[in-house]
C-alpha cells in the first residue's frame, strides 16, 4: 500500500505540465485539507469529501473514479478509492474517520467531473464523522496553498 | 519498441520495493542529477515539456497538451517526437548480413536494399533480448535502431559476438550513431496526401489536409526525392536542407510517417521547421502519448510485452520469422523457436477490452472460474476509443477473440474479453 501510494505520488507529479502549471492552484477558504491532496467540507455531523484542484491538475484527465460501498467506514489518513488518469493510478485517502452515507454515481459515466469541477460537481463521498476533533489535524487554505508551493518547488 | 511510461513505472515501482523511504528518495533525486540530456532538451523545456527520467536519459513525457489531447491530434493530424534517447548503428562489411542473421529472426539477406523490417534479437533460449527495426542500406551496410532501454545489454551483445564472427575471418564492423539525433513524425492521411501529388486521384481534401500537404510539400522540397514512392519500411539516404539525413517510413503509433536520423547539430533546427510549416497542425508529443498510441496499435513494449524469457511465437510475431529462417533456423535460440512453431506455444499475447478501471501491467487474468490464466503486461484508457484495452498474455487455448475472461485490479474482479489487434487501425503507407 505504501508503495502504491508513493509511486502513484511520483508518477502524477511526473505529470504534472511545469511551465504552465498556474502558480498556485484553486483553493477554497472553509475547505479543509491534507497533504495527501484531498478537501473536506463540514457540515454538521456530516463532511463532504474530494481531491483538489492541485491533484487533479497533477493527475491529467481522469478516466475511471473507484468508488467505496455506501456504508463502508473510513479513518483518517486512510484509502477508501481511487482515481485513475490516462497514465496514473492514486489512491484517495480520507481526511477524516466516518462512516460513508453517500458517493457520487455521476463519477461513474462522467469521472471527468474531478477536473472540470473538482470543489464542486466532482466531489466524491459524503460521510457521517466520526470525531470532529480530526478536523483540527487538518490544514486550512492558506497553509495548504503554502504546501502545495513548497511541495512543486522541490520537484 | 520505442519507450513508453510503464516501463517508467516498473522501474519506480522495482526501486520502491527495496529499502526505507528516505533512501529510495535520495537514490531518486541522485539519478535524477544524472540523467543524459537529448540536443533538444532545452527546446522540450521552452515548449512546455515536461521531463521525467526515463532509460537513463530526461524525456518529455508531455508539453502543454494532455496526454489524451496529444494521442487525439497525433491520428487526426499529426505528432513530432523526440526519440533520440533510442541508439542508431550501423554494420557494415560483406558479411554484415550473415553475421546479423545470427542474432535476429528476419530474413535479413531477402531484405531488398532500400527496405526494412521489424525483428528480434533473440537469445540462447529463443527470448527476446530486445526488437529492433533493421534496414538494409546496401548488401554491405546495415541500418538498425535498439531501444534506448536495452543499449547497453544490445551493444555487449553484438560486440561479444562480432568479436568471435570476425576471429573466424568474418568482414563485419560497426559505428555506432552517437552524432545523430532521432526525430519520430508521424503524419494522418500522408497516404492520401502523396497521392494527391496526382490531381487525378485525390479523392480526399479537408483544411486539416491542406495543412499536411504543405508540410508533405515541404519535405519533398528540402529533399528532392519522391516520397510517394517510400512505402512503409522503406529507406533513403538524403538530404534535408543540406543535411544529410536517414529516413526510414516507420513509426510506434499505427500512423504513416518517418523517423529522421539527422546530425544532432541540426536537430533543432529540423524539428523547428516542421512544426513552424504545420501551422500547429503538428504537435510535439510526448512519451506518454506515445505509450497510448502504441498500446492503440497494439504494438510490443519491450520491458512489458516482450522480455527475455518471452519467444517471438508467444509474442505473435510469427510473422517477422522470414520464410527462410523458418526453414533454415540459424539464429540463437532458433531450436526453442522452430518447435513451438510446429507445436503452438504454449502462452500468446493477446488484446483486451475491459470494464472498471484501466487494466495496468501486472493486473491478473483469470478465466470465468476464477482460475489463473495470464497477465496483463500493457494496459490503459484509450483516448480514442474512449474505453480500457490491454495486451497481456494467457494460456493456448484461451486466446481466441471473444474469450471472456475477469481480470483482477485491487482485488476485484472486473469483466473482460479478448480480441483482435490492432485496436485502432493501422494506416500504413503501403502500394495498393
Amino acid at each position: 500500500m505504501a508503495c502504491r501510494q508513493l509511486w502513484a505520488s511520483r508518477a502524477a507529479s511526473y505529470l504534472r505540465i511545469s511551465v504552465f502549471h498556474r502558480g498556485f492552484s484553486n483553493v477554497i477558504k472553509d475547505f479543509k485539507y491534507v497533504d495527501s491532496h484531498e478537501w473536506v467540507k463540514v457540515d454538521g455531523n456530516y463532511a463532504t469529501i474530494g481531491i483538489t484542484d492541485h491533484a487533479q491538475d497533477h493527475l491529467g484527465d481522469v478516466v475511471y473514479v473507484e468508488l467505496p460501498e455506501v456504508g463502508a467506514a473510513v479513518t483518517q489518513g486512510g484509502s477508501f478509492g481511487a482515481v485513475e488518469s490516462v497514465k496514473a493510478t492514486s489512491d484517495i485517502n480520507s481526511p477524516i474517520s466516518g462512516k460513508v452515507v453517500e458517493v457520487n454515481e455521476a463519477l461513474n459515466s462522467s469521472p471527468a467531473l474531478v477536473n472540470s469541477s473538482p470543489y464542486k460537481d466532482g466531489w466524491i463521498i459524503k460521510v457521517e464523522i466520526n470525531d470532529s476533533g480530526e478536523l483540527n489535524n487538518l490544514m486550512d487554505s492558506e497553509q495548504y496553498s503554502k504546501f502545495c508551493e513548497e511541495e512543486d518547488s522541490k520537484h | 519498441m520505442r519507450g513508453g511510461l510503464w516501463q517508467l513505472g516498473q522501474s519506480i515501482t522495482r526501486r520502491l520495493a527495496q529499502g526505507d523511504k528516505k533512501a529510495v528518495a535520495r537514490r531518486y533525486f541522485a539519478s535524477d542529477a544524472e540523467l543524459k540530456k537529448t540536443v533538444v532538451y532545452d527546446f522540450h523545456v521552452a515548449n512546455g515539456g515536461k521531463m521525467v527520467p526515463f532509460a537513463g536519459w530526461s524525456m518529455p513525457i508531455q508539453y502543454k497538451d494532455s496526454i489524451m489531447d496529444s494521442t487525439l491530434n497525433c491520428r487526426e493530424n499529426g505528432s513530432l517526437f523526440d526519440v533520440s534517447h533510442m541508439c542508431g548503428l550501423s554494420l557494415k562489411g560483406k558479411d554484415s548480413v550473415p553475421f546479423l542473421e545470427k542474432l535476429v529472426i528476419a530474413d535479413v539477406a531477402g531484405l531488398a536494399p532500400g527496405t526494412g523490417s521489424l525483428t528480434v534479437f533473440t537469445n540462447e533460449k529463443g527470448g527476446a533480448i530486445d526488437d529492433s527495426v533493421i534496414t538494409k542500406v546496401k548488401d554491405d551496410h546495415i541500418y538498425l535502431v535498439v531501444n534506448a532501454g536495452c543499449r547497453d545489454k544490445d551493444l555487449a551483445h553484438i560486440e561479444e559476438h562480432m568479436k568471435a564472427f570476425k576471429a573466424k575471418g568474418g568482414d563485419v564492423s560497426w559505428h555506432i550513431h552517437d552524432e545523430r539525433s532521432l526525430l519520430a513524425l508521424q503524419i494522418f492521411g500522408c497516404c492520401v496526401i502523396a497521392h494527391s501529388f496526382a490531381p487525378t486521384s485525390c479523392y480526399l481534401f479537408s483544411h486539416d489536409l491542406v495543412m499536411v500537404l504543405l508540410l508533405l510539400r515541404f519535405l519533398q522540397h528540402l529533399t528532392k526525392a519522391d516520397l510517394s514512392k517510400m512505402y512503409f519500411g522503406g529507406f533513403q539516404v538524403l538530404d534535408i536542407n543540406g543535411v544529410q539525413c536517414f529516413l526510414t517510413r516507420t513509426g510506434y503509433t499505427g500512423e504513416d510517417g518517418f523517423e529522421i536520423s539527422i546530425p544532432s547539430e541540426s536537430a533543432v533546427d529540423l524539428a523547428k521547421a516542421i512544426l513552424e510549416k504545420s501551422e500547429g497542425k503538428i504537435r510535439l508529443t510526448g512519451l506518454g502519448a506515445r505509450d497510448s498510441l502504441r498500446l492503440e496499435a497494439g504494438l510490443c513494449l519491450y520491458g512489458n510485452d516482450l522480455e527475455q524469457h518471452i519467444t517471438p511465437i508467444e509474442a505473435g510475431l510469427t510473422w517477422a520469422i522470414g520464410k527462410r529462417r523458418r526453414a533454415e533456423g540459424g539464429f540463437l535460440g532458433a531450436d526453442v523457436i522452430l518447435k513451438q512453431l510446429e507445436e503452438g506455444p504454449k502462452i500468446r499475447r493477446v488484446g483486451f477490452f475491459s470494464s472498471g478501471p484501466p487494466p495496468r501491467s501486472h493486473s491478473e487474468i483469470q478465466d470465468e472460474g476464477g482460475n489463473n490464466i495470464g497477465e496483463v503486461t500493457s494496459g490503459g484508457f484509450s483516448p480514442c476509443l474512449k474505453k480500457n484495452i490491454a495486451i497481456g498474455y494467457v494460456k493456448s487455448g484461451l486466446h481466441k477473440a471473444g474469450t471472456k475472461v475477469k481480470i483482477i485490479i485491487r482485488g476485484k474482479s472486473n469483466e473482460g474479453v479478448v480480441t483482435k489487434m490492432p485496436f485502432v487501425p493501422t494506416k500504413y503507407y503501403k502500394p495498393s
